[in-house]
């Protein structure tokens, strides 16, 4: 099985200072692989060039699937657009007609248990879960088989961002999708994930790899508690996992 | 028909907002009919008898021709101002080079003020309605091209990254994402100019005897007729609100009806 997403020997550079090199990464058709690593070792730009919104200083990137979509860390919805109009704007990129686009809106929204009766509504009514909620559903409505989620729930609560992960696994278990989802929880990476791979503290290549068992949505929290401890505890290659680097921040 | 509804639901809540500026004039009416009492006839006529004379003078329809000629003058040299500073500012926008090179060009053409173009003007084209145009040109462009530059400079480039990773172009994420942004810093350009526009155009028409309610005005001080000047001053007053009201303001409360929506009916306003 050839792979959906297939990066080998990327590397980029933001005005002359390397931030990710020597990159090699695949994603199989359907797999969620989780990407976690400290705060500043380029996560969120391996996926933007993954996704081609950046183009890489050398390497390859072959995408093998048909349609891709996003989830970003904020949701990057247009103020000026109502809920059903933000959704429908992907499905109208996607070459659906007005018409179509405005039903299959609808209908991404109650899939991400959005409220039928908010679809009128202007970002700045909603709530940052229901915001959030809009994202997933402007990320499912162009029905993808691929899909980035960029640390799509950091900035929600403990219960929402259960329930946010819960939308994820319903939405990968029924719409056999692959997906990079990027996150810096190993316990969200450990709960969505086949697959978790873990970046280098500084972008250069990819430390390593741990394939989750069992399927996602079908683990246990006790599982996932024992798997996240010994993870943290008793796997080096997650030892600088929580690691900060203070010149980057400042 | 809630479309409909709605859409007559929002002019009338934007016919009743009125009211507050009806207040407000009423208010400054209030005041001028006390400095009236104060100073006399001479120095300052009663708002009433001043509306009676804008009143004698809109029922002679030779007055309503130089009302004409001015609205005409400010109204077009706005349009071409918004057309070629909204062009220019919008490649500038996009080229930061071209931007930081046109700043410092901008900030010296604002710097010089209006008459010194008037008189620079005057030299070049003579007394003609044309000389008026470019003069408003002078003054009203560089403010659409800083208000449209900064607009298109100050988008949020997450919006335009979003519409790229779900498969639009370049135009395409102009069109949807990049305009709309840009219209926000716009309209207060837009505004600012078209009430420059027309103080330009009167004051021109003042110096220069091209006709207009400039000339009117310059007649009523030579025979130091202050309720004239007053109610010629007043027409063009209504003039500019006229149009703002009449044209900018629905045009904006379109574009930003999520801005409203920000600000529920007696919570936040």
């Amino acid at each position: 099985m050839s792979a959906a997403l297939d990066i080998r020997g990327m590397s980029q550079a933001f005005l002359g200072r390397e931030v990710l090199s020597g990159i090699t990464l695949a994603v199989d058709p359907g797999e969620v692989v989780a990407l976690v690593g400290p705060s500043g070792s380029g996560k969120s730009t391996l996926i933007h060039v993954a996704a081609g919104l950046i183009d890489p200083r050398e390497g390859r990137i072959t995408r093998r699937y048909r349609r891709h979509a996003m989830v970003f860390q904020e949701p990057r919805l247009m103020p000026w657009a109502t809920a059903e109009d933000n959704i429908a704007f992907a499905a109208r990129l996607a070459g659906q007609p007005r018409r179509a686009a405005r039903e299959a809106a609808r209908a991404a929204a109650a899939a991400a248990h959005f409220a039928a009766e908010d679809l009128g509504k202007f970002p700045v009514e909603l709530s940052g879960g229901m915001r959030q909620r809009v994202a997933i559903a402007r990320a499912l409505v162009v029905r993808p088989d691929f899909i980035y989620f960029d640390e799509p729930f950091t900035a929600l609560d403990v219960a929402l961002k259960r329930r946010m992960q819960d939308l994820v696994l319903d939405a990968t278990g029924a719409g056999h999708f692959g997906a990079v989802f990027v996150t810096h929880d190993l316990s969200e990476a450990a709960r969505v994930a086949h697959r978790v791979m873990v970046m280098h503290p500084t972008g250069q290549g990819i430390d390593g790899e741990r394939r989750v068992p069992g399927l996602p949505g079908a683990r246990s929290e006790a599982e996932l508690f024992a798997l996240t401890q010994t993870w943290l505890h008793e796997d080096r290659l997650f030892r600088h996992i929580h690691d900060v680097d203070e010149r980057r921040i400042a | 028909m809630s479309a409909l509804l709605d859409r007559l639901g929002r002019t009338g809540r934007f016919l009743w907002g009125g009211w507050a500026g009806v207040a407000a004039l009423a208010l400054l009416a209030a005041l001028w009919q006390a400095g009236h009492e104060a100073y006399g006839d001479f120095i300052l006529p009663a708002p009433l008898a001043t509306i009676h004379a804008a009143a004698d003078i809109l029922s002679d329809p030779a007055h309503w021709a130089i009302f004409r000629d001015t609205m005409q003058r400010a109204l077009a040299g706005f349009a071409l101002s918004a057309l070629i500073g909204g062009a220019a500012g919008l490649a500038a926008g996009y080229s930061p080079a071209t931007l930081r090179l046109a700043r410092p060009l901008i900030t010296v053409i604002l710097g010089v003020p209006p008459i010194a173009w008037l008189v620079l003007a005057l030299i070049w084209f003579g007394s003609t309605g044309g000389m008026v145009i470019v003069t408003i040109l002078v003054g009203v462009v560089p403010l659409v091209f800083a208000g449209t530059a900064e607009g298109v400079a100050a988008r949020d480039r997450g919006l335009d990254a979003m519409a790229q990773v779900f498969g639009a172009g370049p135009v395409r994420r102009f069109v949807s994402v990049g305009l709309r942004q840009m219209l926000t810093h716009l309209f207060p350009a837009l505004m600012l100019g078209l009430a420059t526009s027309v103080k330009v155009a009167v004051m021109i028409e003042v110096l220069a005897s091209v006709g207009g309610i400039g000339n009117e005005l310059a007649r009523a001080r030579q025979y130091m007729d202050v309720t004239e000047a007053l109610a010629w001053i007043g027409i063009a007053v209504a003039g500019l609100i006229a149009v703002e009201y009449g044209l900018v303001h629905p045009v904006r409360a379109e574009f930003e009806r999520w801005r409203d929506a920000a600000r529920p009916w007696g919570v936040k306003r």
